[in-house]
């Protein structure tokens, strides 16, 4: 019986011939990941450690993206402890702020993130770097305690959901749509302990930028890993980006699926995520009159270029509607900088939209943006739990930046036109 | 070794950003988190849990965020085991690796309601509803995970190990 594109890197990693769905294995690691918020509670388990030391200083990325800059003492703290280990393990990728971004955009951006790798962050957005044909998953502080000092972490074999992929979306129909709609179809724990092997002809047709959205968020499915075949596209992103070799796995063409669906990128709409949960979809279409009080566009889902280009497509011209409040962040330096070379930001600025340094900041509640009570946003962002941007009266719209470019416009939620 | 307690019942999909907020965040002392443990799901549990006490919960308890402030946040509060229908796997993960026992048991996350007193038997799984005199064979702890839980946590337990 065949391996899944994912149960092969794994096999690799742990110098075995072959590995089935549920086996237990313990990998070696590319690549441990942590931010300012999970990193302190993994240097903390580090120090209770009876061994010293790191295993490898080039494979550990911390990156304070999350509070940072700081946003109050507290976080300050955090960093400060996070920075110091920094210092005192001699980390190469420590990135703080100035050359830091939001980790999931940063990491592939530093060519840090390769096809074959395995990886594993105290973050549950790492799934990200499956966009690039890695094995990439999200852990908590402990296992990165394990990971800094070790090398390695234990697995179960996941089984597989194949998602085939074909057809050209439309213009207005992006990357978020396409894993909205999936999440729509399959619930947050369809993908439940399982990787979402993406394939098929359509991949062609999706830019790097909307794969990274997509494998992002597979754990919106609860989805261990999600991960794309690498095409030319992706080898053309790693070339640019790495000087890191990469390895290129293929799953069988006997591998065993749980299930298979067929997605036709030409019937999407864009699509939006109702309070909330992110399978609470509806398109555009079918959406209603929702008014809104603020977008956000940005985050490790929706803040890369692409992302960027396409809301300043919409913006172009045109005004923020009165009494809204429009967020703009980059999420990383060079988009930022690619952003302002490009006249993106002077769109943004000049409709009425505020234009951040990389932060993860509204995203999670955390500041740059917090809701009031019974406060809606229309946000680019991953979650729309209770209370996830603010107050626990309030409410997360989860769509893509031409949707939420379009709703910061008209003032609630609404599809762009041309 | 044993949990018994009153439960806390919850439903579907409970999220590690209501099991703590992330404007808490700011803190990893689990003391701190404890305070605001399941906040903006149930204001009340706070002030009225109990050390020994249970959560029953239905699917995918933990989704969302890697954060492991959350069972942390569970644990330092008093609670002595988790009983869900399904787990989200990272919470999984992180709730083992800090000692905090969880189990999944449909039909005990089904049958359970609030203010029942549970207790649970980790050698044989069993979980026994006091309150309603009914019995569900939860999965037994294996004695790693036993040890791993005695020991606060796995970087404890590797250490004893070594």
């Amino acid at each position: 019986m065949g391996m899944t594109m994912t149960q092969k890197i794994l096999a690799a990693a742990a110098a075995l011939p072959e590995v089935r769905a549920g086996q237990l294995i313990e990998a070696d690691l590319d690549l441990v990941l942590g931010n300012d918020i999970t990193s302190p509670v993994a240097i903390h388990e580090m120090d209770k450690f009876t061994t010293e030391g790191i295993f490898h200083k080039d494979k550990i990325a911390l990156v304070m993206d999350h509070f940072a800059p700081n946003k109050d003492i507290k976080s300050a703290q955090h960093c400060k402890c996070v920075r110091e280990f920094a210092c005192r393990h001699d980390i190469t990728n420590y990135f703080d702020v100035g050359e830091m971004g939001i980790e999931h955009a940063l990491l592939p951006e530093k060519g840090l993130t390769v096809a074959g790798d395995v990886i594993i962050g105290a973050d549950s957005h790492t799934c990200t770097y499956g966009a690039l044909g890695a094995f990439s998953t999200g852990v908590g502080s402990t296992d990165m305690a394990a990971g800094m000092a070790t090398g390695k972490a234990w697995f179960k074999v996941p089984s597989a959901i194949k998602f085939n992929i074909v057809g050209k979306p439309s213009k207005w129909v992006s990357g978020k749509d396409v894993i909205l709609h999936i999440i729509g179809m399959i619930g947050v724990d369809g993908a439940l302990y399982k990787s979402m092997e993406f394939t098929g002809e359509g991949i062609c047709n999706l830019s790097m930028d909307d794969r990274f959205t997509i494998a992002n968020m597979a754990i919106e499915a609860g989805g261990k890993n999600g991960i794309f075949p690498v095409d030319e596209t992706a080898i053309a992103y790693m070339k640019e980006h790495s000087a890191r070799k990469y390895k290129i796995y293929e799953a069988d063409e006997d591998a065993e699926y749980d299930e298979e669906y067929t997605i036709d990128l030409s019937t999407l709409k864009p699509t939006v995520a109702f309070p909330h949960l992110p399978e609470n979809t509806r398109t555009i279409d079918e959406a209603g009159d929702v008014a809104i009080d603020q977008v956000v566009i940005g985050s490790c889902t929706n803040g890369r270029l692409d992302d960027l280009r396409i809301a300043a497509e919409v913006l172009k011209g045109k005004k923020v509607a009165k009494g809204i409040r429009c967020i703009v962040i980059p999420a990383t330096q060079r988009i930022y900088l690619e952003a302002m070379e490009e006249g993106l930001l002077r769109v943004f600025i000049e409709a009425g939209a505020i234009v951040s340094t990389p932060t993860c900041g509204p995203c999670l509640g955390g500041y740059m943006g917090i809701l009031a009570e019974g406060e809606r946003c229309v946000s680019t962002t991953n979650r729309n739990f209770v209370g996830r941007m603010g107050h626990v009266e309030s409410e997360v719209y989860l769509a893509s930046p031409a949707v939420a470019a379009a709703s910061a416009i008209t003032g609630k939620i609404s599809a762009p036109v041309e | 070794m044993k949990a018994s307690g009153t439960v806390f019942k919850y439903g579907d999909n409970v999220d590690t950003d209501v099991i703590i907020p992330a404007r808490y965040l700011n803190s990893s002392d689990p003391k701190e988190l404890a305070l605001h443990c399941m906040e903006d799901i149930d204001k009340e549990f706070v002030n009225q849990v109990k050390s020994g006490d249970l959560i029953v919960a239905d699917k995918n308890f933990g989704c969302g965020s890697s954060r492991e402030h959350a069972p942390i946040a569970i644990k330092a509060a008093g609670v002595s085991c988790v009983i869900a229908e399904t787990f989200a796997r990272i919470f999984y993960r992180n709730a083992i690796n800090i000692g905090l026992p969880i189990i999944e048991c449909p039909e005990a996350a089904k049958g359970i309601e609030a203010g029942d007193q549970v207790e649970v038997d980790f050698d044989s799984g069993i979980i026994t509803n006091k309150t309603k005199g009914t019995t569900y064979q939860g999965q037994a702890f294996p004695e790693f995970m036993q040890r791993i839980i005695k020991s606060e946590g796995l970087i404890n337990y590797i250490n004893q190990k070594q």
